[in-house]
């Protein structure tokens, strides 16, 4: 199997040199841009399996650029930020970001978000059966089981994990959540998603206030891992 | 001095009215007072309004005095015309008297309104300065051992075992975590004062709130034992999660920094009861949550609870370092939401901070029986 090949978007060269050896040394492919149009360029002539891709570029909006990207490249684009600014997060996701990191990060972080990005992209899901750690899905019986124990779960929180497991280790934001789940007339009614969460961690977590599936990503949404 | 304050007008106003006050009260005793006892009292009045008042009203009183003096003091009185030779000097001088009076006690005091603006501006830079020396040894303690053991790693000289160099590499990365904590304080700081701080109200489970704070900050607590009493079926709050977990974090940190070890800190939440007359069918209402965190350590000094929330204020009692930016901060996060916090010393021992914040709370029962 040949390497993946990430590309790094970003105009900082302490940050593109960090970036390097720390995906060589996990045996990625890397090449860099320093700056929007460079990165466009690239990743038009070579495609990579992934874009790292600074918000905070000197010739253009990274928002700008994703949006750019996300007209043809539909490999994942993972967004790097200095602030952590939900907003420009929020909007990053809308526009179609598999997932972001704010700076200073872990090595270990951006590494695990770089294989659940690549691992969602490979594993063509045609399984009715989704598992994770403990928990086990079954999209055509409708059931749920923790530790081989069938759990009983109300409609509403049935299709909140199906849409979890099926979007595993992505962040989702609660405008994406409520609109799946209650439709485009709620999108504002967090109060609801945050009752049903409750609802769900009690149901599927082994400690509820240390969650260790359901994520809460402030701010911005909920990362099911 | 607050009379300085008030407006002009107000000050032209009690000008005019003393000096009528006054003169109309010689005028009753006129029988018993000479007419140049009268100048004197008159003289008396325009000085006090000079201290206590701008140039312009005094001024104003000054030759307010002196046409009532002549109209109704001087002989022939109820006439402006003066008869005597030593009575026009007398008025004369009266005049010269009074205005130069208004004009000396005015240019006194601007300067020493100049030399007060002098002294504060010297304390202002005394203090920045004494803040930047203080924060620029906060933030060069982490550098200079990040640059210093990083050099130590590069040389190759130095046969350091595995263990020594993961030792090491353990050193800077606790450094480079506290630079960017301290950093992360003063873009907070600036956030606050630049007024650039926008609250992104949003229903938040307290619960969920606070073990998030405590999973943050359980690593460096040592044998401190961090605690959570909240009911479990606490209602939503509104609130600015981000803000409000800054505010706990820094409230905590403080807590575990500045307690000794096996110190037990108490997270404790509860919604204020208002018995306001709420409709049964209301589903959110306006009220205040309280939080408070305590713990059983030593407490704080009697003069220090006054101080704690200054800007880069830090206990003189602890070794501890820190930019003195975390409380000030918690109090300015709180105020920007409209809440209030204090510090008290409980009585069994130890410490409590209690914020007081209004917001809208969520009775989500209804959600329940799907």
């Amino acid at each position: 199997m040949s390497k993946e090949h990430i590309l790094v978007i970003d105009d900082e060269t302490q940050m593109r040199k960090l970036l390097e050896i720390a995906l060589t040394s996990h045996d990625y492919k890397v090449t860099e841009a320093a700056n929007a149009k460079e990165g466009i360029i690239m990743a038009a002539n070579h495609p990579p399996d992934l874009i790292l891709l600074d918000l905070g570029l000197p010739d253009e909006n990274g928002q700008e650029v994703l949006k750019k990207l996300r007209t043809w490249f539909n490999n994942p684009v993972i967004i790097l930020s200095v602030q952590k600014e939900e907003e420009d997060i929020v909007e990053a996701l809308d526009h179609g970001a598999n997932d972001y990191l704010t700076k200073p990060f872990r090595t270990n972080e951006l590494i695990a978000r770089i294989r659940t990005a690549l691992r969602n992209v490979s594993g063509v899901k045609n399984n009715s059966v989704i598992v994770c750690d403990d928990l086990s899905m079954d999209l055509a019986a409708r059931t749920v089981k923790r530790s081989n124990e069938l759990i009983k779960l109300t409609a509403t929180e049935y299709s909140l994990l199906a849409l979890f497991m099926k979007n595993e280790g992505r962040v989702l934001t609660h405008q994406f959540l409520l609109k799946e789940i209650w439709g485009p007339g709620y999108i504002e009614d967090t109060q609801y998603l945050r009752v049903f969460i409750g609802q769900l961690r009690k149901k599927i977590e082994v400690d509820p206030n240390r969650p260790k599936h359901i994520i809460t990503e402030s701010g911005v949404g909920y990362r099911f891992s | 001095m607050s009379l300085r304050k008030r407006s002009l007008p107000v000050q032209f106003l009690i000008s005019i009215l003393s000096v009528c006050g006054v003169a109309g009260i010689c005028f009753l005793c006129s029988a018993f007072l000479d007419y140049r006892i009268t100048a004197f009292v008159l003289l008396v009045t325009v000085s006090i309004l000079a201290v206590l008042f701008d140039i312009f009203p005094v001024l104003t009183a000054a030759a307010l005095s002196a046409v009532i003096w002549d109209l109704l003091f001087i002989p022939p009185r109820f006439t402006f015309f003066i008869e005597k030779t030593e009575d026009r000097i007398l008025f004369l001088t009266y005049f010269i008297i009074a205005s130069v009076n208004a004009v000396l006690t005015y240019k006194l005091r601007q300067m020493e309104k100049a030399a007060r603006d002098k002294e504060e501006k010297e304390n202002a830079i005394r203090l920045y300065n004494t803040l930047f020396n203080s924060l620029s040894h906060e933030l060069k303690t982490p550098i200079s051992t990040i640059i210093g053991l990083t050099d130590a790693l590069k040389d190759d000289d130095n046969k350091l075992s595995h263990e020594k160099k993961q030792e090491l590499l353990d050193e800077i990365s606790i450094a480079s975590l506290r630079l960017n904590e301290q950093v992360s304080n003063l873009l907070n700081m600036s956030r606050l004062e630049s007024g650039q701080l926008k609250l992104k109200n949003d229903w938040c489970d307290v619960n969920e709130l606070f073990h998030t704070v405590v999973e943050k900050i359980k690593d460096r607590a040592g044998s401190r034992r961090i605690s959570i009493a909240v009911s479990p079926t606490f209602p939503l709050v509104k609130l600015d999660a981000g803000i409000m977990e800054q505010i706990l974090y820094n409230l905590v940190n403080n807590a575990v920094q500045y307690t000794p070890e096996k110190t037990s800190i108490l997270l404790s939440a509860k919604i204020k009861d208002h018995k306001s007359a709420l409709s049964t069918t209301e589903t959110h209402s306006m009220q205040t949550l309280i939080i408070r965190v305590s713990d059983d350590g030593p407490g704080f000094q009697p003069e220090e609870i006054e101080k704690v929330f200054l800007k880069f204020y830090r206990s003189k009692h602890s070794g501890a370092g820190g930019t003195g930016l975390g409380l000030s901060i918690v109090k300015g996060f709180v105020e920007a939401q409209k809440g209030s916090v204090h510090l008290h010393n409980l009585e069994a021992g130890g410490a409590e901070f209690v914020i007081e914040l209004p917001c809208e709370i969520s009775d989500t029962s209804f959600l329940h029986n799907e």
